[in-house]
């Protein structure tokens, strides 16, 4: 056994993490925002998840997966999704986002349209988008880079992205193909695995302790007897990261080591 | 065949105080900013903005013509959030429609198909439903039973769409990667107006590009506008990039009142050839400026 690298950065367990989200989705498309689940996407797709289907970001899919830092003149088209076209897919049920999000409660609500009340918010931020339409048609994971109170509360101020107990309200139409996989932060990946759908903590990453992750987190997190540290790159996909995927260390920008 | 060639002045004349006004474009993408600058400048007012929202939303929040705004987002795309936005529903000074954007797809669809409503899972369990208490949910009438959001019909009062081409009938072509939702708009809308980089004669789209890329016909548009560099300052591929230092100076005159008013006189309070006049020498001068370095 190949002994880990010493001087792994935490963005490089992230995006192992963020890969590892679509882990088993097949052919289906995988939306990344952010630079870190960009990275997880191609690297999913460049190891254990090859039938993945990527979008160059504008109104195309392409066949190949060149870094996140490429020019669009580097990459190979596939086939034709404008924007339009993006909803019969999502509609479909055939994608999985990792969108991000400003604030994320208990239960996997996500809110990216205001803090405050929405009547007439303290802060508007650009509005829900898709998160209602993505999470209650298909497969939807978050990224959170900065994890603290403010982020992780109690109750969002507006719910775009549904999380369980709202789409458990709602009805069957709306329990029918929802899932909210898992929520991932700079400080360790959440899942819904529990009775009510709470979220719980799945693995902190190295150097993060379960009493950190605690005390930056704004509600009663469930917290298993034994909790792993996520797990490390393994040697090949470090070498994708670093060589391949993100040679000028985009990533550190969203999340400085 | 009717000529449909209008000017941009002679199509804002049509525009009346409290319409509802769809823009096509997407973010800070191929919008019909010419248009945008024409209404400022007429000052029609209280309007009601239906628009994959972009810089077309804030400039004419900042010019305080809007009473209501219907979006899933209001982005700038290269800079997240538009300044002007942000303030006026800070300050509480516009009503909102904020859906998600497939439902905003649907409603567009759903009024371009004279039908009341479309049926979706979107918005299901979100708060979607709470800050809308106008959208209703439909039961199926079939015998899976499922409750859906029934998402009413956009009708607009008037449409404007900006284009790579368009012909003096009224055809309109899209050769960019995207012809997002321009078509929807123009279908759902009562009065509707395409601008475009260049107009040809009649049969003379196809010399530009393949049939493919001619997605608007004639039986969608009342009037086109030959207007070059309307869509400035989001981008118009293959004709023009997003004019990005432009869009920064555009983004920093939501800092205060005074930036505000120093970019409205240098770029609003002109006609269009003086606001293109305006850009030439910005650019000219950074030009000039990155030289001297």
């Amino acid at each position: 056994m190949t002994e880990p690298a010493v001087d792994v950065t935490r963005a490089e367990v992230v995006a192992v993490a963020c890969a590892e989200a679509w882990r088993g989705d097949g052919e289906i498309v995988a939306s990344p925002f952010g630079t870190i689940p960009a990275i997880g996407a191609r690297l999913a797709r460049l190891t254990f998840a090859p039938d993945l289907v990527l979008t160059d970001g504008e109104a195309a899919l392409m066949a190949n997966t060149p870094s996140v830092s490429s020019a669009r003149s580097d990459f190979v088209l596939e086939a034709w999704l404008p924007y339009r076209r993006v909803f019969d897919v999502v509609w479909s049920g055939r994608r999985h986002v990792m969108m991000m999000a400003t604030q994320v409660d208990r239960f996997g609500n996500q809110n990216i349209s205001c803090i405050g009340d929405w009547a007439r918010p303290k802060t508007q931020l650009i509005g829900v988008r898709g998160a209602p339409g993505n999470t209650i048609n298909h497969t939807t994971s978050y990224w959170v880079p900065s994890h603290s109170p403010r982020s992780f509360v109690e109750h969002v101020d507006m719910v775009g992205g549904v999380g369980y107990d709202r789409a458990a309200a709602a009805g069957p139409a709306a329990t029918r193909f929802h899932e909210i996989r898992v929520v991932i932060s700079n400080l360790g990946v959440f899942d819904f695995a529990t009775p009510d759908h709470a979220m719980r903590l799945r693995s902190h990453h190295p150097g993060v302790t379960v009493a950190d992750v605690v005390a930056a987190t704004g509600f009663e997190l469930v917290i298993p007897p034994d909790v792993a540290d996520t797990r490390l790159p393994d040697p090949e996909e470090l070498e994708l990261i670093r060589e391949v995927l993100d040679p000028r260390r985009l990533r550190d920008k969203e999340l400085p080591a | 065949m009717v000529d449909k060639r209008a000017s941009l002045d002679e199509i804002v004349a049509e525009l009346r105080p409290g319409m509802t006004v769809g823009f096509g474009g997407w973010g800070s993408r191929r919008k019909p900013m010419a248009v945008v600058r024409a209404i400022l400048r007429a000052g029609i007012g209280d309007l009601t903005v239906v628009s994959y929202g972009g810089p077309d939303v804030g400039l004419l929040c900042a010019a305080g013509l809007v009473k209501k705004v219907v979006y899933g987002f209001v982005t700038l795309d290269s800079i997240a959030l538009d300044p002007h936005f942000r303030a006026a529903r800070q300050q509480g000074t516009i009503g909102a429609m904020e859906v998600d954007e497939g439902m905003f797809y649907l409603g567009l669809l759903a009024a371009s198909q004279r039908v009341p409503f479309l049926p979706t899972r979107a918005g299901l369990g979100s708060d979607v439903m709470a800050v809308n208490p106008e959208l209703r949910t439909v039961t199926s009438p079939y015998a899976d039973g499922e409750e859906l959001v029934a998402m009413p019909a956009l009708v607009l009062d008037a449409a404007f769409v900006h284009l790579n081409r368009a012909d003096t009938h009224g055809n309109g072509q899209i050769l960019g990667p995207d012809p997002f939702f321009d078509e929807l708009f123009l279908g759902a809308a009562t009065r509707r107006f395409v601008t475009a980089e260049k107009i040809v004669a009649p049969g003379a789209l196809l010399d530009e590009g393949p049939i493919q890329t001619v997605t608007i016909n004639r039986l969608l548009t009342d009037a086109v506008a030959e207007v070059r560099l309307g869509a400035h300052f989001t981008s118009c591929p293959p004709d023009y990039d997003r004019d990005e230092a432009f869009q920064k100076q555009y983004a920093g005159s939501g800092a205060d009142a005074d930036a505000w008013k120093v970019f409205s006189a240098r770029y609003l309070e002109v006609d269009e050839p003086g606001y293109q006049a305006a850009v030439r020498e910005t650019t000219e001068q950074a030009a000039r400026a990155k030289a001297a370095q």
